[in-house]
C-alpha cells in the first residue's frame, strides 16, 4: 500500500530516519571565500526494512548527504532525525551502534594488519558492549556467533576467518563487512557505492546480501549509486539528485520507468541497454 | 580478403614478473580483426584485458614481459621491429593506445592545446604556435562535438568526463589506423558514458578511425558501441562473435554467467533470481589445468578438468569450450 504522495513513506512503516532541509555550503578560500553548494534543502525518509537509493552524476551531493547523516561533516542548515530524535542529541558510541556505512573501497575499510577474526570479534564486542578481558568459553561463544553470521550471507568461515585483506577478493571483503553489520545490528545503513570496486559478476551477490539485510532484519538502508540498474533492483524508493537538490523522489519502478522531470528522463536515457542498441 | 586485415595477433603470451612469481596474464592469443570492426574485449578484472592491449601495441616494459608469439599491425610485423623503428613508423601512426587513467595522463600545468602542440612537436620535430594549433584542431574537435574552447583551458578546469574525451579527441588528431581503448567508460557517471559512446560513434562515421577495440568490463557498454565482441577468461580468449549473437545466444558457459549477472536498468531484474558468478578467478600464477573455468562452472564434465578446450569455429564464431568441441 503506498501513500498518497510520491515520494512519501508508506506510512504503515515505521520511519527510522527523518533528514528536513538539509542544506550544506563548502567554504574555500581565506580572503576570498568562495562557496560551492554541496546540499540544498534535501528533504528525505527511510522507514524500516526500506532501501533508498540516492542516484546522480559525480559532484551532485550524494556522499554530502550520506556524509552529514555519519556526522563526519556538520550541515550548514536543516535537521536529521533517527527515530524521532535529532542525531546529535546521541551519544557518539551509541549513534554509530544504530548507524553503520560502508564504503566504495573495501581495502581501505579494513585495517591491513587485523584478521577478519579481530574485525568481526572487535564489532561483537563493540555491539554488546562487552569488556576487553574474556574467558575461553565468552571468546568460542562470541567466534560461533561470528560464524554463523558469515554463513548466513553465504561465506564459508573457513575460507575467510583468520586471513588479513590481501588474502581475499573485494567481493569477500564487502561481504565481511555486511556480516559485520550484521553483528551490529544497526537500524541505518548506509551504503555508499559499496559494488563499484567489485567485478560485474559478483557485484549481484553483495546487492542480494543487502537486500536481504533490509528485507529480514528489519534494517533501513540509504543505498548511494551512479549505476541505476543496480539501484532500480535494490530499492524500494528512489531519490535523484541533481547539483546538490532532489529533483525526484518516489517508488522505484515510478521514478525510473515513468519519470516526470526533465533531468531525471536525460538520465534514465542515459542507461545503456543490453538488448537493444542505440540509435545514433 | 587478406588485405582486409587490419590487425594479427598469433600465439600471443606476456607475462609479469614481480617478487611474488611470474604471472602469465596472457597465454597464446590469437586474433583477428578486420578493418573498420570495432571490437570489444569483455571479462573481469584481472583476466588479461589490458594485458592484451600493451602487448598489442608492442610496447613493452617491465614489469610486464613479452614471452612469444606475434602482432601484425596493418602488414608490420612489429615483435620484429626495432623500438626505435615500432616508435617512428607504428606507434602513433598505425596504432594507437590510450590508457585507463587518463586522468594522469595530461600534463597539468599545461593547456591542452599547449599539451597538444608538444605532442605534435614530439612526432614530427617542428615547433607549432598556439594560435595555428587552435586552427588545426577546432575543426576536428567540433567533428566531434567538443567545444573548441575546451583547447584554451587546463585539465583542472574539465570535468572526468570532458578530460576523457579530450584526451581521446586529441590523440585521433593523426587519424592512426587503430585505436585501443582501455576501459574509456569505467570511471564515468551515465551522462558522460553517453557522451563518450557518442563520440566514439562520430570518430567512426566521419571516418578517423576506422578500427578500434575497446576493453571494459561491462558489457552493455559493447553493446551499443560495438560489432564483435571478444570474452576474456583468465588470460585466454573464450568466445568471439557479432556482438548481438555474443549476448542474445552465448555459447561458452561463462559468456552466459557474465551476461546473467549484469543488471541492467530493465523490469525483468527485479522478478527473476540473478545470483551472479561464485568463487573468484584463478590465480594466474598456478591457473587450473585444463579449461580455465571449470571450477567455477555449473557444466562442468569429466573432461573439463584434465583437457583445455581448443578454440573451434562454430557457425561465425570462435568458442573454447568442451560443450561445443564436442558436438562438432
Amino acid at each position: 500500500m503506498l501513500a498518497s504522495l510520491p515520494g512519501e513513506l508508506d506510512m504503515s512503516k515505521q520511519e527510522i530516519l527523518r533528514v528536513e532541509n538539509l542544506t550544506k555550503y563548502y567554504i574555500s578560500g581565506y580572503i576570498f571565500t568562495k562557496k560551492v553548494m554541496g546540499a540544498e534543502n534535501v528533504s528525505l525518509s527511510i522507514g524500516k526494512g526500506e532501501v533508498l537509493s540516492l542516484v546522480g552524476e559525480s559532484g551532485s551531493g550524494k556522499t554530502t548527504v550520506s556524509r552529514m547523516i555519519l556526522r563526519t561533516i556538520r550541515p550548514t542548515s536543516g535537521k536529521i532525525y533517527l527515530r524521532g530524535k535529532d542525531i546529535c542529541s546521541y551519544e557518539k558510541k551509541d549513534y554509530y551502534r544504530r548507524v553503520q556505512a560502508i564504503f566504495q573501497d573495501p581495502y581501505t575499510s579494513f585495517n591491513p594488519r587485523y584478521t577478519t577474526d579481530k574485525v568481526l570479534l572487535d564489532a561483537l564486542k563493540f555491539a554488546e558492549k562487552g569488556s576487553k578481558n574474556k574467558s575461553k568459553t565468552e571468546i568460542e561463544d562470541a567466534m560461533e556467533v561470528v560464524c554463523s553470521s558469515l554463513e548466513k550471507i553465504g561465506l564459508t568461515p573457513d575460507q575467510v576467518l583468520g586471513r588479513h585483506h590481501h588474502e581475499l577478493s573485494g567481493g569477500q571483503m564487502q561481504r565481511i563487512l555486511i556480516a559485520r553489520c550484521l553483528l551490529l545490528g544497526p537500524e541505518l545503513l548506509v551504503a555508499d557505492e559499496v559494488t563499484s570496486m567489485i567485478d560485474a559478476s559478483t557485484r549481484v551477490t553483495v546487492l542480494n546480501e543487502l537486500s536481504r539485510l533490509a528485507k529480514e532484519e528489519g534494517m533501513a538502508m540509504l543505498f548511494i549509486t551512479h549505476d541505476i540498474g543496480q539501484a532500480y533492483y535494490i530499492s524500494d524508493r528512489v531519490a535523484i539528485m541533481e547539483k546538490g537538490r532532489i529533483v525526484e523522489i518516489g517508488p522505484a519502478e515510478r521514478v525510473l520507468f515513468e519519470p516526470e522531470s526533465a533531468y531525471a528522463k536525460e538520465l534514465v536515457a542515459s542507461v545503456p541497454k543490453l538488448h537493444e542498441k542505440w540509435r545514433f | 580478403m587478406k588485405n582486409n586485415i587490419a590487425l594479427k595477433a598469433q600465439d600471443l603470451s606476456g607475462y609479469y614478473k614481480g617478487p611474488f612469481g611470474v604471472i602469465r596474464a596472457v597465454e597464446e592469443v590469437s586474433l583477428i580483426v578486420e578493418r573498420g570492426e570495432t571490437l570489444g574485449l569483455a571479462g573481469e578484472s584481472g583476466c588479461g584485458k589490458s594485458t592484451f592491449l600493451k602487448l598489442l601495441t608492442g610496447i613493452v616494459e617491465p614489469p610486464l614481459h613479452h614471452q612469444g608469439g606475434e602482432v601484425e599491425v596493418e602488414g608490420n610485423k612489429i615483435y620484429n621491429m626495432n623500438p626505435e623503428e615500432l616508435r617512428k613508423n607504428v606507434s602513433g601512426r598505425h596504432i594507437l593506445y590510450v590508457p585507463q587513467s587518463t586522468f594522469d595522463s595530461l600534463n597539468p600545468t599545461l593547456r591542452i592545446r599547449e599539451f597538444i602542440a608538444d605532442m605534435l612537436r614530439d612526432r614530427t620535430g617542428q615547433k607549432y604556435p598556439a594560435d595555428e594549433v587552435r586552427g588545426m584542431l577546432a575543426d576536428h574537435f567540433s567533428k566531434l562535438g567538443l567545444d573548441k574552447r575546451v583547447l584554451d583551458l587546463y585539465p583542472h578546469e574539465l570535468s572526468g568526463g570532458m578530460k576523457q574525451r579530450a584526451l581521446i579527441a586529441m590523440s585521433t588528431y593523426g587519424r592512426p589506423s587503430i585505436l585501443l581503448l582501455d576501459e574509456p567508460t569505467s570511471a564515468l557517471d551515465v551522462t558522460s558514458q553517453k557522451r563518450l559512446i557518442e563520440m566514439l560513434e562520430a570518430l567512426h562515421r566521419e571516418e578517423i578511425i576506422k578500427t578500434m577495440i575497446v576493453s571494459t568490463h561491462d558489457v552493455t557498454i559493447l553493446r551499443q558501441l560495438c560489432n564483435r565482441i571478444a570474452i576474456m577468461y583468465a588470460g585466454k580468449i573464450v568466445e568471439v562473435g557479432n556482438a548481438e549473437d555474443v549476448i542474445e545466444n552465448p555459447y561458452h558457459t561463462y559468456t552466459e554467467m557474465l551476461i546473467n549477472s549484469l543488471l541492467p536498468l530493465e523490469r525483468w531484474t527485479k522478478t527473476e533470481k540473478i545470483t551472479g558468478i561464485a568463487g573468484r578467478p584463478p590465480d594466474l600464477r598456478s591457473p587450473p589445468s585444463g579449461c580455465r573455468f571449470h571450477p567455477r562452472c555449473p557444466n562442468c564434465t569429466d573432461i573439463c578438468m584434465p583437457k583445455e578446450p581448443p578454440l573451434i569455429e562454430k557457425g561465425n564464431r570462435l568458442v573454447s569450450c568442451w560443450r561445443h568441441c564436442r558436438e562438432s
